[in-house]
């Protein structure tokens, strides 16, 4: 019998990621679609609340547990990631695309000699197999995969499936890890305060500022620091999250009038970020095509434009308001309160 | 003494971003239509992975650059003669495709024999540059393997900053999720960085530096050797271009408190 050994590390808080849950569901589906077994490795310092709190997916359970765990290091989270699998010796690992397991288990795939696709949209058992679904070229265009070199490794990303719930008491069989070479040391996550934090990959909304914000407007003059209000103004009602276009963290990069807060972390698009929300609201940006291929997984998509011809406009967005940013966002956010 | 770094940048070239891609059927697999005519660039978090590269070089002297890439020959020359005024470096090439439906592995594999083969390349000493995902395949999945096959374990994703110190130890900045860095250190080369944005602007372009490149990286890719990157079993059922269009109301000439009102309806619903 084949055996598929879903790996996830724990958060700070000693629990799963939600992008880890989703995961769970999808590899415990895919297992079930196989007549596969399910192993599930976890590590971290302490792995005891993370195992807990899946126990009822019903597999086995197995852990690397080390107080170098709390931290991610690229060398350490492989050794963990090496260790697991090997105890369990699985056709397939599934793993969630955190940013600690998207820089680790690449390198799993040299480790076992096995193949590694990553970022996938999706993972099922098709005619007794798996089949994979990602993108390529930039969320430009998604391909339906299959391979046959084992053990496949394979992350996804979230949205793929719902996220797994089912407490209980797990009995986990410790594992042990070499971390012996280990020449990196963790000096800990610079983390901006919740006040001031303007990326929230689980926010409803995104709200894209564009170059316009720091354009001459019609009164002949430029307004970043009434724009800059009004940005802070519609996050902190809204609590939503804060995207960009190229144009305008490159404008913050050279010295020109700046949005103070942005950094190329909030880039949108082609090589920016592709956020995952259910709305997205964008102002004063263009809608060109390498800011909106990373609207991939922007579900509604609302506009606000002077210009009733620009990108948006072609299909690329459901509602256009033609409309001045500032005179409009002034009144959305009054409205907010 | 200071420290003197081997930097290797691996990096490729991909369609130019304001093309249409459309997927066709290949002989052994998808392909792009008309792949060989579309205008291409050096692949964006590369590019800027060489300009980090080169500024490190800069900054500590005696230290070497050079860029790897596997593509197309012909292509790649093109590309080059923007590429090569904008920083000094040595060229290494593989010829064969830059596909973003090639395996990861495969490409690993061979970007770390024709690193293998680097005349004069003292691993010690190695910093293996890279973008963190490419703008074709976007797997962020070849450096950590070209890493792994060169014994070089100690590595970072989604670099925006690396500070070196005067024992030879780097700092570096990855980012996370959140708009967060992870902040570590590792005590000194070899080591894998996959390079997002970093910090540095385009370099502008410099003629002179342009055809000392040139001149003896022409040579390179003239005597490119053919890649091989059949290993895989990997298959695709379907490519596709989702349908995207949207039916776009345009909502003009009517007043702000209107426009408002239904914006933040939107929002709240
Ligand atoms: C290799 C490459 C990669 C790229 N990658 C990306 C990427 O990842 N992300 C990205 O975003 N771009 C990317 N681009 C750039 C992209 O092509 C556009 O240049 C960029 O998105 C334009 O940004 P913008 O719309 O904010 O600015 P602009 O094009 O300057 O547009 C500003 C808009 O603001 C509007 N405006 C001005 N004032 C107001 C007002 N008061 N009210 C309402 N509207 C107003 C104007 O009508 C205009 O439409 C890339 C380009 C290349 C070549």
């Amino acid at each position: 019998m084949s055996t598929i050994l879903y790996l996830a590390h724990t958060e700070c808080d000693g629990g799963l990621s939600k992008v880890a849950l989703e995961t769970l569901t999808a590899a415990k589906s895919l297992a079930e679609g196989l007549g596969a077994e399910l192993a599930v490795g976890l590590f971290g310092a302490d792995v005891a609340a993370a195992a807990d709190s899946v126990a009822g997916c019903g597999a086995k359970f197995y852990a690397v547990t080390d107080a170098l765990l709390n931290d991610a290091v690229y060398a350490s989270d492989l050794a963990a990631a090496e260790a697991l699998a090997k105890a369990v010796g699985p056709d397939m690992v599934v793993a969630p695309a955190t940013s600690r397991l998207s820089r680790a288990l690449p390198g799993l795939a040299v480790r076992l000699d096995g193949r590694v696709d990553t970022h996938l949209s999706g993972l099922e058992a098709k005619d007794g197999k798996p089949a994979a679904r990602r993108w390529f070229y930039r969320q430009r265009m998604e391909g339906a995969l299959t391979r046959d070199e084992r053990p496949w490794i394979v992350t996804l990303d979230s949205g793929c499936a719902a996220a797994f719930a089912g407490a209980g008491s797990a009995d986990v069989q410790a594992v042990a890890a070499d971390f012996s070479g280990v020449r990196t040391r963790s000096l800990g996550v610079e983390c901006v305060s919740e006040d001031e934090q303007t990326i929230r990959p689980d926010a409803n909304v995104l709200l894209v500022a564009g170059a316009g914000w720091t354009k001459k407007q019609a009164d002949g003059g430029v307004h970043v620091d009434v724009a800059e209000q009004l940005i802070l103004g519609f996050l902190g009602a809204t609590k939503a999250s804060l995207g960009s276009s190229k144009s305008l963290v490159d404008i913050s990069g050279e010295g020109g009038s700046v949005i103070s807060f942005l950094t190329h972390m909030h880039q949108v698009g082609q090589t920016g970020a592709s956020p995952r929300h259910p709305k997205g609201l964008s102002t004063c940006c263009h809608g060109e095509e390498p800011h909106v291929v990373g609207w991939r997984f922007i579900g509604e998509r609302r506009a606000i434009n002077t210009d009733a011809g620009c990108g948006w406009a072609q299909g690329k967005c459901d509602v256009l308001y033609v409309a001045d940013a500032f005179a409009l966002m002034t009144k959305v956010n009054e409205l907010l309160g | 003494m200071g420290n003197v770094f081997h930097i290797v940048v691996c990096g490729s070239i991909v369609p130019d971003p304001l093309q249409t891609l459309t997927p066709q059927v290949g002989p052994t697999g998808p392909v792009l239509q008309n792949e060989m005519m579309l205008p291409a660039v050096l692949d964006p978090w590369a590019g800027h992975a060489l300009y980090e590269a080169a500024n490190l070089a800069k900054n500590n002297p005696g230290s070497q650059v050079w860029l790897v890439a596997l593509g197309p020959k012909a292509k790649l020359q093109q590309v080059m003669m923007a590429v090569s005024q904008k920083a000094p470096f040595q060229l290494v090439v593989a010829d064969g495709s830059a596909s973003g439906f090639t395996d990861a592995f495969e490409t690993a594999r061979v970007l770390a024999a024709t690193i293998d083969g680097i005349a004069g390349l003292d691993k010690s000493k190695l910093l293996l540059f890279g973008g963190w995902q490419s703008a074709s395949r976007g797997s962020g999945a070849v450096m950590q393997m070209v890493g792994e096959r060169l014994g070089v374990t100690e590595q970072f994703q989604g670099v925006d900053k690396i500070t070196v110190g005067a024992d030879g130890s780097i700092e570096v900045m990855e980012r996370v999720e959140g708009g967060a860095y992870l902040k570590s250190v590792v005590d000194g080369a070899p080591a894998v960085m996959g390079w997002a944005t970093g910090e540095l602007p385009e370099p502008p372009n410099n003629p002179q530096i342009g055809m000392q490149n040139m001149q003896k990286n022409m040579p390179a890719l003239m005597q490119a050797k053919p890649a091989d990157l059949s290993g895989a079993s990997l298959r695709f059922e379907t490519v596709q271009v989702p349908q995207q269009r949207r039916q776009t109301r345009v909502v003009k000439d009517a007043p702000l408190e209107e426009m408002a009102r239904e914006i933040v309806e939107w929002l709240k619903a």
